[in-house]
Parts: structure tokens; sequence; C-alpha cells
């Protein structure tokens, strides 16, 4: 990379480095301790998943949509089914439509709390990372409890779910969320007071509400800039529009933002599966379908706990997907993070990045760029062998 | 100091965790763990092996007579075929420590008795 003047380095940044725990390459172009310019190198965990739904029947794919992200499991999964239901045209029992909301919530305080922990490690508060931890396997529990796995629930069908939630699993859940709630009042209490976060987060990382909606960011980043956009209330899937919930937004547009949007939301979270419970309908929870979707194509949506989750899937009428996308939540806030960085200091690095909570082996894709006129497309593998076949007849 | 509290109560209290392998966790009823294959109520239909997304399961022989195989370290724990067997032969325990230290001992055969 060319300095920008004879004061500037560059520092790579990963692939391998401590401070990440999955492998991603940055170039920094720092002045003194200041960073100028960040360069995202993505695709070192490129697993191929898309190509591999092209091979494997809708049954199959509903436990492989769900290895895209091992946190977002459910909300990658909600969002494949939905797509193949929307495609089936059926509607699926209402009570289904409650236990999916019940288990994405209990996903998303398992997530946040996973991130407030991590949030507290990359500061070197390791005691909050112990004990947002400890909380989580509380939520972990339940999981098991209630579809069998402690990650990768496995808990939807095509036209359904798979295990209904009894009444000693309702009770149990609700004993859990009181022991969270109150649990999570505390951290909201004790977080801004505690200066050991707050001096590294305050002012850390600064996204713009402007910049963050031309940088398309999504989920918590977004809403930590005073932006109100959430996938649940603007486009409401399973039960979220019986559910009464608010939009948490913050106005600091820094980590420490971030970090109360993501607290407060695990108490919204608690509200939405206490009134979910409260309000499960009863019924069958899944319907019975034939093999094999009818050919068309479809898009959804679903708010993943890191934001906004997008799946396409074309269908051509066998058993198997001509075509299955994902765009997943961290992909579309890495332009964000480019601006976050810039400006910033090198030290504050670890945090900022850990602050969209950044999950690589979702985001990776085989993507081409041609560095004179900066043009990016995608290939297919067909695509690809076409053209080395052209060019090295050449 | 905003944690004293939580410090202090922690003092009183056992650690969170478990010293595996000398004191085990309890499973939770309906956790999903070893796969079980009754094998003589199996009619060799190898539906459960279409379903399956990550090939555990092999089918030796053809129909009704077919013995089957099942790899612990390709399976994904789903229980998919569980519910996908329209005989009710294979039902998914929640026993959990299934590492081995051996490729071959990860394997398990369920084979039917000899008919004499």
């Amino acid at each position: 990379m060319k300095n920008l003047s004879e004061n500037t380095f560059s520092v790579p940044f990963g692939p391998q480095h401590p401070a990440l725990k999955e492998p991603e390459n940055f170039m920094f172009t720092v002045d003194g301790e200041r960073v100028v310019d960040v360069k995202i190198r993505l695709g070192y965990v490129h697993r191929g998943g898309e190509k591999a739904f092209e091979a494997r029947t809708y049954t199959q794919g509903l436990y492989l949509v769900e290895r895209i992200c091992g946190i977002c499991a459910m909300a990658h999964q909600l969002c494949y089914v939905n797509n193949v239901e929307a495609l089936i045209d059926i509607e699926i029992p209402r009570r289904a439509d409650y236990i999916r909301t019940i288990i994405a919530e209990l996903e998303r305080i398992h997530s946040h709390l996973l991130w407030v922990g991590v949030a507290g490690h990359e500061v070197g508060w390791d005691t909050l990372f112990m004990y947002a931890w400890r909380d989580r396997e509380v939520v972990l529990d339940l999981m098991e409890l209630t579809t069998g796995n402690r990650v990768l629930h496995a808990s939807n069908t095509i036209g359904g779910v798979r295990r209904d939630l009894t009444s000693e699993m309702i009770s149990r859940i609700r004993k859990g969320m009181k022991l969270l709630k109150e649990r999570t009042n505390y951290y909201k209490a004790m977080i801004p007071k505690e200066r050991t976060l707050m001096k590294r987060a305050v002012g850390v990382g600064v996204l713009k509400p402007q910049d963050a909606v031309a940088l398309c960011a999504v989920g918590p980043t977004l809403r930590a800039s005073g932006i109100k956009r959430d996938v649940r209330r603007d486009d409401p899937y399973s039960a979220y529009d019986e559910t009464p919930f608010d939009v948490i937004t913050y106005d600091g547009c820094d980590v420490a933002s971030r970090v109360l949007v993501r607290v407060d939301e695990i108490l919204e979270s608690i509200k939405i599966l206490n009134y979910a419970l409260e309000h499960l309908p009863s019924g069958p929870i899944a319907v019975r379908l034939p093999r094999g979707v009818p050919a068309g194509e479809n898009v959804s949506m679903v708010e993943a706990p890191r934001g906004e989750d997008i799946h396409y899937l074309k269908s051509n009428g066998t058993d198997k997907p001509e075509r299955y996308k994902v765009r997943a939540p961290t992909l579309a806030n890495w332009p964000a993070v480019g601006a976050m960085i810039k400006g910033g200091y090198i030290a504050d690095i670890p945090i900022v990045l850990a602050a969209i909570d950044p999950c690589m082996s979702c985001t990776d894709r085989m993507t081409f760029t041609e560095v004179n006129s900066a043009k990016s497309w995608q290939w297919s593998r067909d695509e690809l062998r076409r053209y080395s076949l052209k060019w090295r007849g050449k | 100091m905003a944690m004293q509290n939580e410090l202090v109560k922690s003092l009183a209290k056992k650690p969170a965790t478990l010293l595996y392998p000398f004191e085990k966790y309890d499973s939770i009823p309906g956790s999903r763990g070893k796969v079980v294959i009754d094998i003589t109520k199996c009619i060799g239909c190898g539906l459960c092996i279409r379903d399956c997304p990550a090939f555990a399961l092999e089918m030796v022989g053809k129909g009704p007579t077919c013995d089957m195989k099942w790899y612990i370290t390709r399976c994904v724990f789903c229980g998919q075929c569980v519910e996908t067997c329209p005989r009710s032969a294979i039902i998914q325990e929640t026993t959990y420590d299934l590492a081995g230290a051996e490729k071959a001992a990860l394997v398990i055969e369920y084979k039917r008795p000899k008919s004499s």
C-alpha cells in the first residue's frame, strides 16, 4: 500500500492476530497513533455454503443453514423456513409462530449476553466477561430444555416447529427470565457508572447517523446511532405483529451506546418472551407438507441479534434449491467499520471491531475486484471455469 | 468498584463450573444425544439416509435384511432421522459423552440378529 505521506505507516492486522477470534485481514494506514485509512480483506473463512445448498434437499438444507452462524442459528433457520413456506404458499399454525418467536428471543438474549462479555474482555474487564457468560448459561440451559440443543437448536421444520412447549418448560423459562431480568437491570445500572468500560467506550468508534444510513449499517450498530430501524417492527414475521415491544435507540453513536442498546434489548426480549408465553395459543405445532417446492423465487428478512439478515431462494420445482443466497448482518456492517475506525487510535481498534459483533465466516463470499477500475463482481464456478478456459486459450 | 456487591456475594458461592470428567453434568431430559437404532423394527426403506444432512447413517445390504451403521464423527445430532423413520425404529438418547480416542470406535454398527 502506498503511504499517504512520509509520516504514515501501513500496519497489517490479521488474518492471524490475538485480538481477532476469526481470521480476517485489515490493512491500517496510521499516522503516529491515529488511524488514517483502513482496507478490509475478507475471504479467509469462505466455506462454499451457498453452493452446498444446491446439492441438498430442502430438509437437509434446514440444518445446513443453521451452520452459517453458530450464534444466529435460529435467525438464519427462520429466514430459510420463511422463504420455503412462502414459496409453498402455506400458513403455519399460530402456536408454531409463537414458539419460533420465543426461541428467536432466547437466542437474542444469549447472543447479546455473549457480546457484553466479549466487549468487557476486549477492554480488559474480564470480570464482566465472566459474569455475562455465567448468566448466558441460564439461557443455554433453557435452549437445551426447549429444543434439545444448547446451540444449533434445530427447532424449526418446514411447516412449523419440531417440539412443543410443555407447561413445565414454560414455568422454567419464566423462572429463568426473572433471574436474568434482575441481573440485566443490575448491569444496566452498573455499566454507565463503571469507569473501566466507560473510559474505553465513550466517544470511541463514532458513527454519525447520516453515515450509518449512507453506509447501510444494520442492527444494534445502526440503532446506537439513533436510527429507529428493526425488521421485527418494520416487516413483522412470526408472531412479532402481535407482540408489543419498543425499538431501542441511543444517540451516543459510540461504543458505549452500542453496549447500552444491547443491554436494553435484552430487557426488551425478556418483555417479548413474557408476552409470548402468556398469549401462547393452543393447537398443532406443525402442518404436514408434500416434499418438493414449486418453482419461483422469494426473499425474506429476519432481525438476527446482529442485525438484518436477508436470504434469497430460487426454486426450480425439484426437491433441491436452484440458488440460495445469504446476506448475513456482519457483511452489511463492514463499510460502517471503516468510518468508525478512521480518525481513532490504534489501541481502540479491537473494541471498535468487536462493537459490531462481527461474525466473519457468515460474511465471506468470493468476490473479484479489478484494481484499476475498482469494479467488483461475483462469479459462479461455471462462469469462472468458462473465463479461465477463454483466458488460457488466448 | 461498581461490582463490589456481586464480588462479595460470589465469595460464599461454589464455582459455577464442574470438574468434568470426575463430575458429570446431568443431561436435561429431551437433550439430543446418542442415536440408537432398533434394527428389528427397521424395514430398510432408506428414508433416514435420504434426509440425513450430515451423511452420518449408512445402510449395509439392502431392504428388510440390511444392517445399519451410525458415524458419530459425522453426526450433527439434529434428530431428523428420528422424525423421518416411518416405523419409529430410531430413537435419540440424552447420552452426550461420546468422544473416543480411536476412529474405529466412533462407528456404531446395528446388526440384525442372525435368524436360525
